[in-house]
């Protein structure tokens, strides 16, 4: 179905990463979902808990381990116009790991500027529950 | 909402993030070997039955009966429902989401 | 009511995809409709008909094929993971000037896009994997 054949129906679309990058393939075929997801004109938004966290860290480079470095990836989010990227802050807090670590993700403000806003939201897991309670369609990865 | 547990807390943390985020008054439903959270002399018994002092938890009765699994070694409280009892969650809850 | 079924593991390592079917079978006998099961990730693998299953267990890739045949079920396999894993219909097959195509009866590779349109279209979406 392509925009132009929409029904008209706008639902809100949640994607759940929950595995690390590399280890299985969950990550990567997870991503290229989101990506033809946000082509719907659905809400679509994407959600970083446990081990998924680690999707978003810097500096990967998998390139010695012969695999492909798809999380280059997630700097197209914003242009696919994916701007609610959330992260649960406890996920993060387990892993030792801090905003800084995680890759930068933008997307344009509505003047068309780039680079101006973050698409990364750290949120606590009581916030992150009201806003999984708000979703029609959720799909795990 | 309803959500699905399909893995062993002891194997993966499905359990313990999904009594995370599911908000009070959420619908849980353990399935393959997802309920071995129910167990009601397990390690998880106490945290379930916290959870479930907000939440209404159900265990697949097939899913159980495969694990040698009966209604006497569950928490107090969880209901054993059919693939049908399934079906009429996921129907009646606004939602279904799986802690895969 | 109108399901979507996403089936995300390969038969027989995971109970996944028999969950589905009976999650299916389940809805289909109580009056409910099934929009659509997608296949992803190593879901592909359930649509393979070069599968050949001891006797006396069950035909995971045959009950799919047959739920199709008497129920109108749309099963769709994600061209993308079907590509990575090896799935592949007469199509394909001579797209990539391929030696032979393995896909079972029922069965149709498409987009990621098939799955999205179930999200929209179908009441519930229900994940397996």
């Amino acid at each position: 179905m392509s925009k132009a054949q929409n029904t008209g129906a706008v639902k809100k679309f949640l994607y759940i990463n929950r595995r690390a990058p590399h280890g299985s393939n969950y990550a990567q075929e997870g991503l290229e979902m989101a990506m033809v997801g946000a082509a719907f004109e659905q809400e679509v938004a994407i959600a970083f808990i446990d081990d998924g966290v680690f999707q978003l860290k810097r500096g990967q480079n998998p390139a010695g381990a012969g695999l492909k470095n798809f999380t280059a990836a997630f700097g197209a989010l914003g242009d696919h116009d994916i701007r609610d990227i959330f992260v649960e802050r406890e996920s993060l807090e387990a892993r030792g790991l801090r905003a800084e670590d995680l890759l930068q993700l933008v997307f344009e403000d509505e003047n068309g500027k780039r680079a101006e806003k973050s698409a990364v939201q750290i949120v606590g897991g009581d916030e992150l529950a009201e806003i999984i309670a708000r979703q029609d369609v959720l799909l795990n990865f | 909402m309803l959500h699905v547990v399909n893995k062993s807390p002891f194997e993966k943390d499905s359990l313990t993030t999904c009594m995370r985020l599911s908000r009070p008054g959420s619908h849980v439903l353990l399935i393959e070997d997802g309920v071995y959270a129910a167990l009601g002399g397990g390690a998880f018994a106490a945290r379930v039955r916290e959870s479930m002092a907000a939440r209404k938890f159900y265990a697949l009765g097939a899913d159980l009966a495969a694990r040698g699994l009966g209604e006497s070694d569950l928490i107090d409280g969880i209901s054993v429902i059919g693939y049908d009892g399934f079906v009429e969650l996921a129907a009646s809850c606004s939602a279904v989401q799986s802690w895969v | 009511m109108k399901f979507a079924i996403l089936v995300n593991e390969g038969p027989y390592t995971h109970q996944a995809s028999d969950t589905a079917y009976h999650f299916a079978k389940a809805a289909l006998a109580g009056g409910h409709e099934i929009f659509r099961v997608f296949f992803y990730h190593d879901g592909v693998h359930n649509a393979t008909r070069l599968a050949a299953p001891p006797q006396d267990e069950r035909r995971v890739t045959e009950r799919w094929t047959q739920l199709a045949a008497e129920h109108g079920v749309d099963l769709v396999v994600c061209v993308a993971a079907a590509q990575r894993r090896g799935v592949v219909d007469a199509g394909e097959q001579k797209r990539h000037g391929m030696d032979a195509n393995n896909i079972a009866g029922g069965f149709r590779i498409s987009g990621l896009g098939q799955l999205i349109e179930s999200g929209v279209r179908a009441d519930r979406l229900v994940a397996f994997g």
